[in-house]
């Protein structure tokens, strides 16, 4: 049977990657411009056994997602700059609890309300440093409606995986963009669940990794109980202040990603093998590099796009790798500091050329924006 | 006859606790415990959940489930709990700070929403673990850390609190009424919906030294003089009321609880019901 592609939007989408990826808790508050996932979330929910909770805030909201995943749920959340801001103690705790969910946080324009129904790619380094504590976090960004529904599975099968939140950072115009497509059938898109403990009960312990870095996870109300808490903690998830003990697990939740890091840091590249000029991009700005890249390409420019899939961890050894053959390096992001620009200028060294290209005005950055620096 | 003593839920090495001397939270803890007992909660179908303070350091020494969270969002981690498996046992044990100062949102909604936890709220009217700063509880007047010309605030009732934002079951006692406690906590944790126990408590190190009551004696002859009966508490003049406080149950409701709405919603939502 052939099947249809649909016109969908990229937060339904984004919902439906969700429940796709057999998530069945979502908690949030809403805001624009995420809005859609949440609206989407309380029709889907009753309907697949899942639970729908509007919470009375963001700071409630991502709480709730910990609380529901450790009782067993695949729980994910959505929201926008001052929600993410709002989010961000909690997210330091599913770090330290080691809890699996999904955070959405379509990117807008700020500093604070800012332009609120506007575009931005303004939350890179709060996405990696918004938290106190030193902590690794997992953050993917789509350029299409397609990822983002397979980056939203992606984001869950992280998280179940590694035993951590993972972002996914969309913004205004990828989330708010309509695109044909065809929405997977069960199975065709590999799910991963978490690894459930299988030694007796009285053994278990919640934060004892196992051969492969990762501790398995029990549920509330399974045979096996066991502790979980923000404060810094032994194997068996009762706190404990040993100076030992806290360097050890400090490090532990760096090193599970860090070992991990090749699966998790995703690239595309388009035309990169020839070319001289390298655009680096990453969501919405992804589009507008290609269509900028390909028209080069028509006046003799040997131009290629790196696209990054995952913002982090940051994908130093592709650019690295891409960035070595390019004369020109040009950086596309919708933000004045160039949060990205910044890292690829860590990588690269500060000999090389690289240009910037920015909009902090809540405006889409065109092709032709991106044209004028290559001319 | 013998009582339930709670011990089976207590983690051995525990004894003598952290808490200070006076403190009231070792009472409280040995009133919740006995009710668990006495209700024949198994431990792997519990969840305490417990924010941050001397009273929500009680999970080290429990052998539920629990979760510890951060300060004030502990009703909100709870809610995520119960709402995806509504057969859960969720005890969310938080201080004064905690419940209606930093987390006053999340206790209001909670209420609201007619989640089914229980709440015990440890109100010492101070931030004990922190040096004794004055928190959302503390009355007028009184001295702490941070008040110390006397405190130009007013304290929340929390029970009053908890009544008008929708609770199930409200009830106060102090651990000077430990028998008492322990029968208001049973009822709050068999009753289906939001409930909520304050449980007036000593903090002689801080609370009760800015207040002329250094010994956890004193603070348990006041709570033993000043917790009175609504009867008893009718009949004082005006002047005399503000030194006095009223102990036992004051809302006892059946009305339906989220899970159960929510399951109502879900057949709806299957019916194809949706409004739009």
């Amino acid at each position: 049977m052939q099947r249809e592609a649909k016109l969908v939007q990229g937060n339904e989408a984004i919902a439906h990657g969700a429940i796709y990826a057999g998530a069945r808790f979502y908690a949030g508050y809403p805001i624009t411009p995420s809005s859609e996932i949440a609206e989407e979330c309380s029709r889907l929910m009753p309907k697949v056994d899942g639970v729908y909770l509007q919470m009375e805030d963001e700071i409630a909201s991502i709480a709730a997602i910990v609380g529901a995943s450790l009782a067993g749920a695949k729980s994910f959340t959505a929201t926008s700059g001052p929600g993410f801001s709002l989010m961000q103690e909690n997210l330091g705790l599913a770090v330290m609890g080691e809890v699996p969910c999904v955070v959405i946080n379509v990117q807008r324009s700020g500093p604070s309300t800012g332009l609120a129904t506007k575009p931005a790619q303004s939350d890179v380094m709060q996405i990696r440093w918004g938290r106190h504590g030193d902590q690794s976090i997992i953050a993917l960004t789509p350029a299409t409606v397609k990822e983002c529904f397979t980056l939203a599975v992606q984001a869950f099968n992280f998280a179940e995986r590694f035993r951590v939140p993972v972002i996914l950072a969309a913004d205004e115009i990828v989330a708010h963009m309509r695109e044909n497509i065809i929405f997977p059938d069960p199975g065709e898109v590999q799910v991963i669940d978490r690894k459930k403990p299988t030694v007796p009960p009285e053994q278990y312990k919640p934060f004892e990794p196992e051969s492969d870095g990762i501790a398995p996870l029990a549920a509330y109300g399974s045979d096996y109980v066991y502790h979980v808490t923000s404060s810094m903690h032994g194997l068996d998830g009762y706190s404990n202040n040993d100076p030992a003990n806290a360097q050890w697990r400090v490090a532990q939740l760096h090193r599970k990603l860090e070992r991990y890091r090749d699966e998790i840091v995703m690239t595309k590249s388009y035309d990169t093998d020839d070319a001289e000029v390298l655009l680096i991009a990453f969501g919405a700005t992804t589009r507008a590099a290609r269509a900028a890249a390909l028209e080069a390409r028509k006046n003799g420019i040997k131009a290629g796009v790196l696209q990054l899939i995952t913002l982090w961890p940051f994908a130093d050894k592709e650019i690295a790798a891409h960035g070595k053959g390019a004369k020109k390096i040009v950086v596309v992001e919708m933000n004045y500091s160039g949060q990205v620009t910044g890292e690829v200028r860590r990588i690269l060294g500060p000999e090389k050329d690289i240009t910037l290209v920015n909009k902090y005005n809540g405006q889409i950055i065109t092709p032709k924006d991106i044209l004028e620096v290559l001319k | 006859m013998s009582h339930a003593t709670g011990v089976g839920y207590l983690k051995d090495g525990c004894l003598p606790h952290m808490w200070c001397p006076g403190c009231g939270n070792g009472i409280a803890l040995a009133s919740m415990l006995r009710a668990f007992e006495e209700l024949g909660y198994k431990k792997n179908e519990t969840v305490v959940v417990t924010g941050i303070g001397c009273w929500g350091k009680t999970d080290d020494y429990l052998l539920t489930n629990a979760l510890h969270t951060t300060h004030g969002r502990a009703l909100a981690f709870a809610s995520g709990v119960k709402a995806y498996n509504p057969k859960l046992n969720v005890v969310v044990l938080m201080g004064d700070g905690d419940s209606v100062t930093i987390g006053g949102n999340h206790f209001i909604h909670a209420a609201r929403r007619n989640i089914d936890v229980t709440a015990i709220v440890l109100n010492n009217y101070n931030y004990g673990m922190t040096g004794g700063q004055c928190s959302g509880t503390t009355p007028s007047e009184r001295y702490t850390s941070t008040t110390v010309y006397g405190n130009p605030e007013r304290g929340f009732d929390i029970c009053a609190l908890a009544e008008v934002a929708g609770a199930n079951y409200v009830a106060r006692g102090t651990v000077y009424h430990g028998w008492d406690l322990k029968e208001h906590m049973k009822e709050a944790l068999g009753n289906k919906g939001f409930s909520m126990v304050e449980v007036v408590s000593p903090c002689p190190t801080h609370y009760g030294r800015n207040n002329s009551m250094k010994q956890g004696v004193e603070m348990l002859k006041w709570l033993k003089e000043k917790a009175v009966s609504k009867e008893k508490y009718a009949q004082l003049t005006d002047p005399e009321k503000e030194a006095y406080f009223v102990i036992g149950k004051m809302v006892d409701k059946n009305e339906p609880d989220f899970s159960t709405r929510y399951e109502q919603i879900r057949a709806r939502a299957l019916e194809g019901g949706a409004k739009r």
